[in-house]
């Protein structure tokens, strides 16, 4: 009846008494980008999981090519032709390209290896895929290794492809090689979803744009016709100030000094080289990097949670190295690290919201006994100043949303006053409106005088936020630049190691930021 | 189509607490139902084996009594065994732990009895805690430095103290006296836990402890972390807590109560040190612990209800003259159906129909 690869019609799910998916209507053509925009918890996730057969529908149908599917697991939307790709790799790291690919694949082992790897030579060459079937995935960066994830998933014969959220973890070159595929998938006549919340890379590659929320379809519109303003006020159902303030502070002393920091992880490896740089008070100083070139390493080192080798961290004329976790935390320096899963790191998942704010009081309490008194008072402002969502103070953080949980954290770190505020990806995926709640706060901070290091993933806020930002490669800070007089092209090419400003003779680094940026 | 209708066991979002409640009742009577099948199979009325075996745990006074010094034991050991859990460090070595405390205790009884009563049972007392904190501080110290499997050591250095008992029972420690017999000499008057109302002062020191491990797990700051630590080790370590130092402190308590028992059980019950000391209450207590939901009060009322149930258990054996075995059968019967409803309580199940043209409302 009509050229639609996927419709989805009258979906409905929910889990409990949560309504996660409410009548949601959802066509994908042959040969487009469409992009699936929401805020978090509008939905995304769940209707793509019924999509690839992790979930089933309550009611409602999902039509592929016309015939109506029921998925009872996973293996079923395989064998129709969909693949997901998740924001987690599920790769084997000792295992090559090649093995990964034909990893669970029936009668995998009888197949010609040459036959095997002409064929992803093949492949790889149809959709612009640039992978070595040969390289081990230990050795691949991460966008290799969502390239091969891609692969995989063709190989497996895959015409739609679902990508969650799969930029979160690139960095700006790796993005447009991304978006150059997807863009070489739809001209072979494969049909790409793509979820997301952030509106520029939608305007880039998406040609349809279905927005979402609170488990409803707002509507499906095409890009020509809308704006990031509009898109966002789809999203959030309210008029929206897309615009992160970045408020002027004057700044006065060093918070803290970082001497050489070097550090080496538990095989040994340096993870760490010879870190130095300040942070004022009344300054947000980002610090941008390709994952895992070394943010959890620094954050942990300066609060006294990873080992530090060499160098010193100086911090009201201390030196910070060696101090225990929790000297370091009296002292007035907070760290709250939001990892992947979100709840690992600062919070107790199954443990009410005063159990988690009487986390840091506790230990300045005199005497065997906790008295939880003060927490429940100051739960109570928590609650109050950052709007959190909950039925109570006695509520499990785990019932609460991804974005209320994070506030709880955030909020009762800001709550200790500290002097040093170590923030690491405080928005992971937050949905637009938390995350300038959270822009908002730790502006408020800098206000009165708290030097905050802000560990992101998105440039476009490190650069709209930070005043100064500080860029890491393998370990080694590749230069700390003005944020207002840099791009996103200079600080990608920094994090890749391509351009290193430390090097660059010896000159200051206001010098070198202010050289670099009039090239 | 071949399999037409798959059934999938689903989490459930959140327990209502009534919801869970009534599984557990309902678990009962099924249990119940099932047994009585079983009781049939061997002609007999299982109404009157039912009534035979409460009036067996609670008939007398003299029964009372019975239950009660088989609750002691469970209750002190659970407590013990919660206090690990709730860090989530697996404490599998009660048994261990119960044996290295009774070897303790009855070194003093024996060999140091120059003592007036209260100050002998002091010191077998401490002994016994504090060797049983020791034994158990072995796997802590191994699992706080190098991430060692607790599960693992804790079960082995069970075998090891339960055999060191043995060879002493039948070595350097045998009763010359029991004309070869292996059997270590029955405790001096001054080293026997006296009674209260009947039943040794074992029932008060539960009572105490119970309310103490309340406070301690509830209202301590040592407890809280503990809390935190099992639910997220990193979320401990971010927090500044000092993990090593926490895990030791909980297992050495965790231990302690266990090598209490051990002491109470050589002192009050057996009135020596023998291999049968522990009698299971190591391995049982890890149960009334889980079904307690690690909650002391809770660990109370279950220990007195599984004590009940040993003891009711025993009694039909004699009043009907069933084998052993058969009553053991009805118990693990009734076990069987109360873990068993966990599991409903966490998941249900939903049928899936596969290529039908309506898509089916999930089934509670």
């Amino acid at each position: 009846m009509d050229n639609n690869y996927i419709s989805m019609k009258n979906i409905n799910k929910s889990f409990g008494k949560v309504v996660a998916n409410r009548n949601i209507n959802l066509a994908v053509r042959r040969g487009e980008i469409h992009a699936l925009l929401g805020e978090n918890g509008s939905g995304k996730s769940t209707l793509m999981n019924m999509l690839s057969g992790v979930y089933t529908p309550d009611s409602g149908s999902i039509f592929i090519k016309g015939k109506e599917v029921q998925f009872a697991a996973p293996k079923d939307a395989i064998e129709a032709g969909i693949g997901m790709i998740y924001q987690h790799f599920k790769l084997i790291d000792v295992m090559t390209a090649k093995e990964n690919i034909i990893l669970g694949r029936k009668n995998s082992f009888l197949m010609n290896e040459k036959t095997l790897s002409d064929k992803i030579r093949d492949m790889s060459a149809r959709f612009g895929l640039d992978i070595d079937p040969d390289k081990k995935v230990y050795n691949m960066s991460v966008g290799e290794k969502q390239t091969l994830e891609i692969l995989k998933v063709l190989y497996r014969g895959a015409e739609i492809l679902i990508l969650d959220e799969p930029t979160a973890v690139l960095t700006p070159q790796e993005t447009e090689k991304l978006f150059k595929i997807m863009r070489k998938m739809k001209e072979e006549g494969c049909a790409v979803i793509f979820i997301t919340h952030k509106l520029n890379e939608v305007m880039e590659v998406a040609d349809r744009i279905t927005v979402l929320r609170k488990g409803e379809t707002v509507m499906t519109v095409d890009k020509a016709d809308t704006n990031p303003k509009h898109l966002t006020e789809l999203m959030m159902g309210c008029p929206a100030d897309l615009s992160i303030k970045r408020i002027e502070t004057e700044k006065n002393n060093v918070a803290m000094e970082v001497r050489n920091l070097s550090a080496v992880n538990s095989e040994g490896i340096k993870v760490l080289k010879g870190m130095s740089f300040d942070i004022y008070s009344g300054e947000i100083l980002g610090v941008a990097g390709i994952a895992g070139s070394g943010q959890k390493e620094l954050c942990e080192a300066i609060a006294g949670l990873h080992p530090v080798k060499q160098g010193e961290i100086v911090f009201n004329g201390e030196n910070l190295v060696g101090k225990s976790p929790a000297e370091i935390i009296t002292k007035g320096v907070s760290l709250s690290f939001i990892p992947e899963d979100r709840l690992g790191m600062g919070l107790v998942a199954s443990m009410d919201i005063v159990n988690n704010v009487v986390l840091k009081l506790y230990q300045k309490q005199k005497g065997i006994f906790i008295d939880r008194k003060p927490a429940e008072q100051k739960s109570v402002e928590i609650i109050e100043r950052l709007s959190i969502q909950t039925p109570g103070i006695k509520h499990p953080v785990r019932m609460l949303s991804g974005g209320n949980i994070q506030k709880v954290l955030l909020g009762r770190e800001l709550d200790s006053r500290p002097q040093v505020l170590i923030t690491a990806y405080p928005v992971r995926g937050l949905d637009v409106n938390s995350c300038y709640t959270i822009y908002d706060l730790l502006n408020e901070e800098k206000r009165k005088g708290v030097a905050i290091l802000y560990i992101g993933e998105d440039l476009d806020v490190l650069l709209e936020l930070c005043d100064r930002i500080m860029v890491i490669c393998a370990g080694e800070i590749t230069g700390i630049v003005d944020a207002r007089y840099t791009t996103k092209e200079q600080i990608g090419l920094m994090m890749t190691g391509t351009v290193n400003l430390m090097k660059e003779g010896e000159k200051s680094e206001h010098d070198n930021a202010n050289n670099y940026t009039s090239h | 189509m071949i399999m037409p209708i798959t059934i999938r066991a689903i989490k459930k979002s959140e327990p209502g607490r009534m919801k869970a409640a009534s599984i557990r009742i309902g678990a009962i009577i099924l249990a119940l139902v099932a047994s009585s099948l079983f009781i049939l199979l061997l002609s007999l009325n299982p109404a009157d084996v039912y009534i035979k075996m409460i009036q067996g745990a609670f008939g007398t006074a003299y029964r009372i009594k019975e239950t009660i010094v088989k609750a002691i034991p469970l209750v002190i050991t659970s407590l013990g065994i919660a206090i690990a859990f709730k860090m989530q460090f697996w404490n599998i070595g009660g048994e261990g732990q119960i044996a290295i405390g009774s070897f303790a205790a009855s070194y003093f009884a024996l060999y140091m009895n120059d003592m007036p009563m209260p100050l002998m049972l002091t010191v077998m007392i401490l002994a016994g805690m504090l060797a049983g904190g020791l034994w158990a501080l072995i796997p802590a110290f191994f699992k706080a430095q190098w991430g060692t499997n607790e599960t693992i050591v804790t079960l082995m250095m069970n075998y090891i103290a339960l055999k060191w008992v043995m060879f002493l029972q039948y070595g350097p420690w045998r009763d010359p006296k029991s004309l070869g017999f292996p059997k270590i000499a029955n405790f001096p008057q001054n080293a026997v836990l006296p009674k209260l109302l009947g039943v040794h002062v074992g029932w008060v020191i539960a009572l105490i402890l119970v309310v103490v491990v309340y406070i301690f797990i509830n209202h301590t700051k040592k407890g809280y972390e503990i809390a935190v630590i099992g639910e997220s080790m990193n979320t401990a370590r971010y927090a500044g807590i000092n993990i090593k130092k926490t895990i030791l402190i909980a297992i050495m308590l965790s231990g302690g109560l266990c090598g209490l028992v051990g002491m109470i059980q050589a002192s009050a019950v057996n009135y020596t040190l023998s291999v049968e000391i522990t009698g299971g209450v190591g391995y049982t207590a890890i149960i009334t612990a889980w079904l307690a939901a690690l909650s002391a009060p809770l660990i109370l009322i279950v220990s007195i209800l599984f004590a009940a149930l040993l003891e009711g258990g025993s009694y039909i054996q004699t009043v009907f003259g069933i084998p052993q075995a058969a009553a053991e059968i009805l118990q693990g019967i009734i076990l069987f159906f109360v873990l068993g409803s966990e599991f409903f309580v966490r998941y249900k199940f939903v049928i899936v129909k596969k290529h039908s043209a309506i898509a089916e409302k999930g089934a509670d």
